[in-house]
């Protein structure tokens, strides 16, 4: 379906939650939680690496206002996952609720449950642990063979082999390999090689990590949470809790933010315990502190990128040796591995070997989980910062490198297995962020006096739509008797806009107004079944199987319509909000045809509804520009200008997109400039508030500029591919980029602080 | 402690303990669209007026505000409308948890400044963090709201 | 978050001074943002805003503002815009955001001595007196060396001269604490220079300054005193930065502090 001439799809419509929300209207999980439900508190470990040798609750208990209070021995034994992964999950079944044995700075040692918080920290304070302090392994670099073990449990399970080594610390091993890069590199004229170290970036949504449970009228456990994963949640707590998936419902609100962080279970487990033990509804509220230091964060890596042309600037041979830290827990472990190289090497497809080797370690530090990029961010980070080295050593510019060696329409890639890439405009979106930046008269610096210099960079990137083989999602749509319609969908809106894209996808199809449609999501009793919005799925798989559920109501409707008309069905269409006859003179308006339908005799409810897989998982891209002022004797680096040209296919909704870039660019700024992670020798987590951990505030980020080169995406609705993780993407390469054009320094270990660039310059 | 102060317009009395912090008070009282989100005064998103003012709810005890006007986004729901529904057009609210904290603190820099120019917007608007827009999108909600010509 | 067993707001000074001495763990408020961030068990909290300590006056010949004054007041006042080159609303600028200066007092952040005080080490450099409930009246450098005592800080007092003055700093992020910050003035023939966030906090650099103030302002004049400075005072490492990059940036500061005072109306 084209794009010109669509009255819902390619409109800036403003989200159907925005006011509510702006407006601060009670729509969040703890605005709906019931006033009188208990308090739950966690007490944690203060050590690294540990074993309970003793824990007394007595004391706490007897508080008054103490209901309940439960350590590792009241809680289940089965081990579990909280990844949010389809089932089986590619993750080891390495949690419970509460373990003997504790893993990290902040693992959970206790579950308070009391009337107010006030007696929940009383009573935490009353707990007496005896702890049997062990040695932790906390540097990821010193993991494998350490004689720390971090999971040495006889339990740890695996659904299926993910190169899980306990004895080593690894949780995942990765390799893969097309021809023979060893062989290709000696033929390469130019080959460059460095090493680079992402940090372990924290998501700091808005809205902290909370769960509010109860039992409802049929004695089942309803959890009420700010997640990304209700499907994955439920069966996450039916194995954790050991019961009955059937027996949990749960439930997503409004959410502020997640950014992947709700991509794991989090508190849902504590609360849900509470509430089973008590008959009483809990909730659970992790602050700040708890929120950086004792859920999950990006994965940490060093990654040793090789990169090798021939004398034209035809890149050869590229080769990638990763290792990540997964940290105490190992839910996303293989997944953001294999994303590492799965989302870079494509990118270049004149390469006659690439290789991709790793393995994702465990230490004793907070888990790592899912973070938008997902292993592609940091494989970016690497393997751009490596191209750009190598353009610098051919004497090519860097987006000419760039144009030369880039996948095509039409194209497959080495690691492609023959699949051929169906759209991409990437080449357009150089071209036009060039001409944005002001490339031509920028490249590499320019000196402007007072000790300051000006620079720009630049950085590709691409990401996936949806997990192919894997992603999946459906929906259904129903006309109600008011001649309304009704959405159903799991999809789960994070104040991404997925509920109003979705909307504008069913209205286009049904040529309605989106206001006769309520889209009802994220409840797993009523919802159609969906993973959540993660990897980049919502808009390519969801909005696939919205795009089919609403073709078919739509021929059920057309179908009845021709019938109440007396007409063949070639002789009537959709108009706005009722069926006509195409030569106009006879119409029915579609809540006649649900009276007549639903109503009385009718005897039929019109529905649609169809399922989605993901077959090819269609590659967005992000050209992406940095301009930089560089403090030639402190090191500070000013952001003048960052551009990035979109390829997400078709736009559905320009606004939202717009945001999606914007807010994607930032988050990728404060990884490449402000955002330190820092752990004391004792592997407790110093950078834990916003105070110590600096997200970047307005004047961090200079100006933001987004332009969109649109393709169309054959198998994707409307065209559209993803665009909600590529943005994150390349910011810390152009970045690095512009600073090395800048002052001369490669600063490989984010982030790019104004003492390494000084210290860099020193050592010059 | 019994405090008196004036609500949204509305003269209560409140039973308040002497450590409980406004954000809490607020929120027990029903005004829940006052939102916290960090433990040390820095993110913004408590942000309600102290006698017009924009004040960090989160670290003032509420028995200072004994007295006192306190007005939330409910207190002001035309004015707050109004941007709002300028800052959706945009769709700059994106996940909303940060926006009424920023509403209230843009709302009260409209009443402060006089056309002010990008860089004294982004100076006022500083210590409302948001993690979901990269801040560009609510910039250019703000500069279609204040209209007028930008220095 | 700390505790507290009783608040008062007392009518006068006397008063919030007995009950501050009546037991150890009494304690003035401020804006809080600080005690809230620890876990003190505060017997009885002190609420100085019944004082009327919340004031910025011309007083004969002396800027006198009260303890009680937020640090937006600081920012936003005619008086301190036009006096010193606005060196005071030059340091209070970047903390953290507009409501946050709304509530933090000058008072507690002059009294508290915090190593990452912007404040203190602008008003370092002026002519500054800090006045005691009980110590009664001293020039704010004797008070940053006095050892801690139980007071009240009542307010401060500004001598309105012809002093030129600036402020700089090295943030990593605009909302963060200093890396370093420095403030430089210049009152006739004498200069000051200070340097805080070191981490700890304002100090001046007397060597420096005396040496400035006898030279010519040649370039080299000025480098020479930025390396005095550097060197006569002492810097440390914490999450922000070395002891070795922070000296490195004193000397770049201080040098383009007294560049900037130098060509000052």
């Amino acid at each position: 379906m084209k794009k010109g001439g669509m009255k819902s799809v390619g409109q800036s419509i403003r989200k159907v939650d925005g006011m509510a929300i702006a407006t601060g209207k009670p729509v969040y999980t703890q605005d709906i939680a019931m006033s009188h439900a208990l308090v739950v508190k966690i007490l944690r470990s203060p050590y690294a690496f540990a074993k309970i040798i003793s824990i007394d609750v007595s004391r706490a208990e007897k508080l008054e206002g103490v209901e309940c209070i439960l350590t590792y021995r009241d809680v289940p034994k089965g081990r579990f996952t909280l990844a949010g992964q389809s089932y089986p999950e590619p993750s080891p079944y390495d949690r419970l609720i509460l373990d003997e044995i504790v893993r990290y700075v902040g693992d959970e040692v206790a579950i308070i449950a009391a009337v107010d918080e006030k007696t929940a920290l009383q009573a935490m304070k009353r707990i007496k642990v005896a702890y049997e302090v062990l040695e932790p392994v906390l540097d990821f670099e010193q993991a494998i063979g350490h004689a720390t073990i971090v999971h040495p449990e006889e339990d740890l399970h695996v659904n299926f082999d993910i190169g899980l080594q306990k004895a080593q610390n690894i949780a995942s091993s990765w390799k893969e390999e097309v021809g023979d890069v060893e062989e290709e590199f000696k033929r390469c004229s130019v080959v460059v090689e460095d090493v680079y170290y992402p940090q372990a970036q924290a998501h700091a949504m808005m809205e902290t990590y909370r769960a509010f449970t109860y039992l409802d009228h049929t004695g089942r456990l309803v959890v009420v949470t700010s997640t990304q994963i209700p499907f994955h949640v439920r069966r996450q707590l039916a194995r954790a809790l050991q019961l009955p998936a059937s027996k949990v419902r749960v439930l997503k609100p409004r959410i502020g933010g997640g950014f992947g962080g709700k991509q794991t279970g989090c508190v849902e487990a504590f609360a849900g315990i509470i509430t089973l033990k008590t008959g009483k509804p809990a909730l659970i509220i992790y602050d700040r502190q708890e929120t950086f230091s004792c859920t999950t964060s990006r994965h940490a890596m060093r990654l040793k990128a090789r990169v090798g042309a021939d004398h034209e600037g035809i890149i050869r041979a590229i080769d990638l040796e990763v290792l990540s830290d997964t940290g105490a827990y190992g839910e996303h472990a293989a997944t953001v591995l294999s994303c590492v190289g799965h989302y870079t090497l494509p990118l270049y497809n004149k390469t006659r070997a690439v290789r991709f080797t790793g393995n994702a370690v465990y230490t004793n530090k907070m888990p790592a989980g899912a973070f938008r990029g997902y292993g592609a961010t940091q494989g970016t980070f690497a393997l751009e910062s490596a191209v750009n080295k190598l353009a610098e050593k051919l004497g090519m510019d860097p987006t000419e490198i760039r144009l030369k060696n880039i996948s095509k329409e039409g194209e497959t890639f080495l690691t492609g297995q023959g699949v051929l890439l169906g759209s991409s405009s990437l080449d357009r979106c150089i071209e036009k962020g060039k001409e944005m930046i002001g490339w031509k008269d920028k490249f590499p610096c320019r000196e402007i006096g007072n000790n300051k210099v000006r620079a720009v960079g630049m950085a590709i990137t691409m990401q996936g739509s949806g997990i192919a083989n894997i992603g999946t999602a459906s929906a259904e749509i129903r006309l109600n008797d008011d001649g309304n319609f009704t959405l159903l969908t799991g999809a789960t809106d994070m104040g991404t806009g997925c509920d109003t894209i979705l909307s504008q996808m069913a209205a286009e199809i049904l040529e309605i107004p989106m206001e006769t449609i309520v889209l009802i999501a994220g409840d797993t009793d009523t919802s159609p079944y969906d993973p959540g919005s993660y990897a980049s799925s919502t808009t390519y798989v969801a909005g696939g199987a919205v795009v089919k559920a609403a073709k078919e109501l739509k021929d059920k409707i057309l179908e009845q319509g021709s019938k109440f008309l007396g007409v063949s069905l070639q002789d009537v269409e959709m108009d706005g909000l009722v069926v006509r006859t195409v030569s106009g003179d006879e119409e029915m308006s579609l809540a006649k045809i649900a009276e007549l339908t639903i109503l009385g005799t009718g005897n039929l409810q019109l529905v649609g509804y169809a399922t989605q897989g993901c077959e090819v998982s269609p590659p967005p891209y992000v050209a992406g520009f940095a301009e930089v002022e560089v403090d030639q004797e402190t090191g500070k680096v000013e952001l003048i200008d960052y551009v990035a040209v979109v390829d997400c296919g078709t736009v559905i909704n320009p606004n939202l997109a717009r945001i999606q870039a914007e807010g994607g660019i930032v988050q990728g700024i404060g990884m490449a400039l402000y955002e330190q992670v820092n752990y004391n020798d004792l592997g407790k987590m110093a950078t834990n508030s916003f105070m110590q951990y600096k997200i970047p505030c307005r004047k961090d980020v200079g100006k933001v500029r987004i332009a969109f080169e649109e393709s169309y995406e054959p198998t994707g609705p409307f065209g559209a591919k993803s665009i909600g993780e590529v943005v994150a993407n390349t910011p810390s390469p152009a970045i690095a980029h512009a600073v090395y054009n800048a002052v001369g320094v490669r600063v490989n270990h984010l982030p790019i602080t104004p003492e390494k660039v000084f210290l860099g310059m020193q050592k010059l | 402690m019994q405090i008196i102060l004036t609500i949204n317009n509305k003269l209560v009395t409140w039973d308040v303990e002497k450590d409980e912090m406004l954000a809490d008070t607020l929120r027990s009282h029903g005004l829940l669209s006052v939102k916290k989100a960090c433990e040390t005064s820095c993110c913004g998103l408590c942000t309600v007026w102290v006698e017009d003012k924009s004040v960090l709810s989160c670290n003032i005890l509420s028995v200072r505000v004994h007295g006192k006007k306190v007005t939330t986004i409910e207190g002001v729901p035309k004015e707050a409308e109004e941007f709002a529904r300028v800052l959706t057009a945009e769709g700059s609210e994106q996940c909303g948890f940060c926006s009424p904290g920023f509403i209230m603190n843009v709302l009260a820099m409209k009443h402060e400044l006089v056309n002010p120019s990008e860089e004294e917007i982004i100076h006022y608007l500083t210590g409302n963090l948001c993690r979901c827009t990269g801040y560009m999108g609510q910039l250019r909600a703000v500069k279609t709201f204040l209209g007028g010509a930008l220095v | 978050m700390f505790t507290l067993g009783d608040l008062v707001q007392p009518e006068n000074l006397e008063i919030a001074y007995q009950i501050l001495s009546d037991k150890r763990n009494n304690t003035i408020l401020g804006g809080c943002a600080f005690l809230k961030m620890g876990s003190k068990r505060i017997g009885t909290a002190i609420d100085l805003s019944n004082l009327n300590l919340r004031y910025i006056h011309e007083t004969d010949g002396f800027i006198e503002i009260g303890g009680m004054t937020t640090l937006r007041e600081i920012e936003t006042h005619t008086l301190l815009k036009e006096y010193f080159n606005g060196v005071l609303p030059k340091s209070v600028r970047e903390i953290i955001g507009v409501q946050f200066r709304n509530t933090v007092t000058v008072g507690a952040s002059v009294f508290a001595k915090y190593g990452f005080s912007d404040l203190i080490t602008a008003l370092l450099v002026l002519d500054t007196d800090v006045e005691l409930y009980k110590g009664g009246r001293m020039p704010l450098a004797a008070f940053l060396k006095k050892p801690k005592e139980k007071d009240i800080l009542v307010r401060l007092w500004i001598k309105m001269d012809n002093c030129k003055a600036t402020y700089l700093n090295l943030r990593n992020s605009a909302s963060d604490y200093s890396v370093l910050n420095v403030a430089v003035s210049k009152l006739d023939d004498q200069w000051t220079i200070v340097v805080g966030s070191r981490p700890r906090r304002a100090d001046i650099a007397s060597n420096a300054s005396a040496a400035l103030s006898k030279g010519n302002l040649s370039n080299t004049d000025i480098e020479g005193a930025a390396q005095k400075a550097a060197e006569e005072l002492s810097f440390g490492t914490n999450m922000r930065g070395t002891a070795d990059y922070r000296k490195a940036l004193c000397k770049v500061l201080v040098k383009r502090a007294i560049m900037e005072v130098k060509v000052c109306r």
